[in-house]
Formats: structure tokens, sequence, C-alpha cells
């Protein structure tokens, strides 16, 4: 099967750095996949579920922000935060989804609310690919 | 007199030796800072140099020219990021820096700086340059979050066009012993096309739309340039200090060693001196 070459890395470190078989991720304007022989692309990621296949298995992570980049035949995914499926600490996101929710009833105003969404969409997207 | 040069000299060293004890644990202080600056500066260069080479890739084979974060200009104003200390005694941590950033200005029409860390704002107030903003006074608190809002601000001021180039001064962490501090070129992304890099000719497909995608991955680099560089500078100012204070303190012990001849000698000369009183008196 053909491979490309994948980068993830984050401000905490480099994920991933090897060929892989598709990639899947979510962009501020839904699901993506990649697959070999990309043309030059570039996108801006949103907060959602990213697998990664390698060697026919598939890899799941949570993933917000950043960017994800094809050029020359190079996929980079740039994001804010990456983790993968086995190193979710359930129970740190089971309070931070808690604690999103109580941010959102006591919000005060637009931004804080923005902000309260977002948090607390990050904390779904963790268990939902920890679950 | 020999009784009163004994008492200068137990004086000089006593205070070189409470002068040794503040630079050995001032070293020791920064080694185990610079232990954890060092694994932090390393866990963010992957990604700070991914993302330098995913933006100087997009920038040689972009072609759309409509966002102005890529776009060259008139330059008529430039920004300085700069990144220093927030104590001295460092060697010549922060000075250095000073110095590199000042000769970059040297040919701009126009300058202002975002000054990071406490000297950095102190340097500008006395050198009455104009500042963005004083409110990052403290270099070791700042966050990744921090890093973002930074870079929000700048690029919002950036696209209103109240400057026209923005730079970030820092030093880069080459090892334990040798920090070099450098100017780096944040925006606008541009480079100019060269014959090397032409085989990337095709045109880049860009989501949902081109102002769009550089509208958010632009404050992004810049945040995540400010967040690795920081690091290397927090790396290369313990690092600095750790040699500052090592260097320090050798050079105490040799003070030590040396005024402890002298004492012994003036010791040796006032028996001597009393010896021959006391003769001379047994004499007469």
């Amino acid at each position: 099967m053909s491979t490309f070459h994948l980068q993830i890395v984050t401000p905490d470190g480099a994920f991933f750095d090897g060929d892989a078989e598709r990639l899947k991720v979510r962009t501020i304007d839904g699901d993506v996949a990649i697959l070999p022989h990309h043309i030059p692309y570039v996108t801006v990621l949103g907060t959602g579920e990213a697998d990664v296949v390698v060697d026919g298995v598939i890899r799941r992570a949570a993933a917000s922000g950043g960017m994800l980049s094809v050029t020359g035949g190079d996929v980079r995914i740039v994001a804010t935060t990456f983790e993968w499926a086995e190193d979710i600490d359930e129970q740190r996101a089971k309070l931070a989804k808690e604690k999103a929710e109580e941010m959102i009833r006591n919000a005060k105003d637009a931004q804080e609310l923005e902000r309260a969404k977002a948090k607390l969409l990050r904390a779904l997207t963790r268990l939902k690919v920890k679950g | 007199m020999a009784a009163s040069s004994m008492k200068d000299i137990k004086l000089r060293i006593k205070s070189v030796e409470s002068t040794m004890q503040i630079t050995k644990a001032m070293e020791l202080v920064a080694s185990s800072k610079l232990r954890k600056a060092k694994e932090r500066a390393e866990a963010v260069r992957p990604y700070f140099t991914t993302l330098r080479q995913t933006l100087d890739d997009i920038a040689h084979s972009n072609t759309d020219f409509s966002s102005p974060f890529v776009q060259p200009r008139e330059v008529k104003k430039v920004c300085y990021v700069m990144i220093a200390g927030d104590r001295g005694l460092a060697g010549g941590y922060n000075n250095n820096l000073f110095k590199a950033v000042t000769a970059h200005m040297a040919d701009k029409p126009a300058v202002c700086v975002m000054p990071v860390g406490k000297k950095a704002v102190e340097y500008c107030a006395h050198h009455g340059l104009e500042t963005v903003s004083d409110q990052f006074a403290s270099v070791e608190d700042l966050g990744l979050q921090d890093c973002f809002s930074i870079a929000r601000t700048l690029c919002a001021r950036f696209s209103k066009g109240e400057f026209d180039e923005l730079y970030v001064g820092y030093t880069n962490f080459v090892s334990m012993l040798s920090q070099q501090p450098e100017v780096l070129k944040m925006l606008p992304i541009h480079h100019p096309r060269t014959q090397a890099r032409d085989k990337v000719e095709s045109l880049i497909q860009y989501e949902p739309s081109t102002p769009a995608v550089y509208n958010a991955i632009v404050p992004e680099y810049v945040g995540g340039l400010l967040w690795g560089t920081i690091s290397e500078s927090q790396a290369s100012e313990q690092g600095a200090r750790r040699t500052a204070m090592d260097a320090a303190s050798k050079n105490a012990g040799e003070m030590i060693e040396d005024l402890s001849l002298k004492y012994n000698r003036a010791r040796q000369g006032a028996i001597t001196q009393e010896i021959t009183e006391i003769v001379a008196g047994a004499e007469a």
C-alpha cells in the first residue's frame, strides 16, 4: 500500500513522524481525509477526532487548533493540542467537562460563553475518542 | 601596622567567602532551572522547526497574495518583540540581545518594541523606545496562552497597518556553554521565489478560503514562534547565568587562595617582627 510522510507536532512535543496510509482530521469546515499523492493543500484544524492509519491499524486521537498542510508530498499537522487515545486521562476530561458545563451556566458575556463552549467541545472529544 | 593589615585581609576573605556562597547558590539554582528550561526547549523544538518549515513552504509556493499577512508592503515602521530576562547576573545574556536587536534596528525608518521580560521593559524605558505594551514584564510566568494572546494583539495591529514588519529578537540555545542572540522575521510571510524552490510550482489549495486560512493560522504561527523563542531564551538565560556564576565562584576561590597566602605572610611577618623585638629587648 502506498504511504505518505506524516508529521504531527504540538508545543508539547512531536507525536508522530513516519509513514502513514491515511489520515482523517476535523477541520473548521468538517472532516477531511488525506490519502497519498494529495495536491498541495492548507487548512485550519478545528476540535475533533483525528485518525491515522499506519500499517492497516487505525490510531485514534483527539486534536484541536492549528493547521494541516500538504506540501510536496509531506503532510504536517501543527496542532495546538494533540493526544493519542491511550494518553488521554479520562478522569481529567470528565472534570474538564463538568467545569466547562458550569462555566456555560455562569457565563457573563459572549466571549466567555464561546471559550466555555470550546472547552466543553475539547472535553467531549477526548471522552469520545477514549470511549 | 601588621595587625591591622592582618585584620583587613581577614575581613576581605570573609566578604569574598560570603559572595562565593551566594554565587554558588545561584549557580545551583540556575542549574536546576536550566535542566527544566532545556527540557522544555527540546520539547518545543520539533514544533518550532516544523511550524517554520511549513510556513516557509507555504510562502515559497504561494501565489495568492490576497491576505495582508503575505503581502510585502512599503516598510514605514517595524515592530520588534524583544525577549530578555527578568533578572541580571547572567553574564552578557541581556546585553548581547539588546546589542543584536539595536544593530538590526539601525537601518529601519521607525521602530516600536514589544518587550518581554523585566530587563527588556527597563531597557526600552531607559532608551526611550516606543513600546506596544509593558504588561509582559515577567518572562518566567509567561504561558502558552499568553503567547497566543500576544500574537493575536500583534497580528491585529499588523493588519491595521500600525507596523509593516514584525521581528522577534531572542537568544538561541546552541548548547550549555553557547547562546547566540538572533533576530527572526515573523511577518509578513513572504519569500522571493528562488530557482531551487521552483519545483514546488503547483498551486496550493486553501480551504475554506485563503483569507480564512491565513487569518486563522498566522496568529497561531506567531504565537507558536513566540512560545518557541521564549523557551529557547529561557534555557539560554539559565545557561548564561550558570556559566557566569560558575566563573564568579571560581574567581572567588582564586581570590580567597591569594588572600590566604597574603594573610599567612602578614602573620609570619608579624611573628618575625615580634621575635626580633623580643630578642632586641633581651640583648639590651
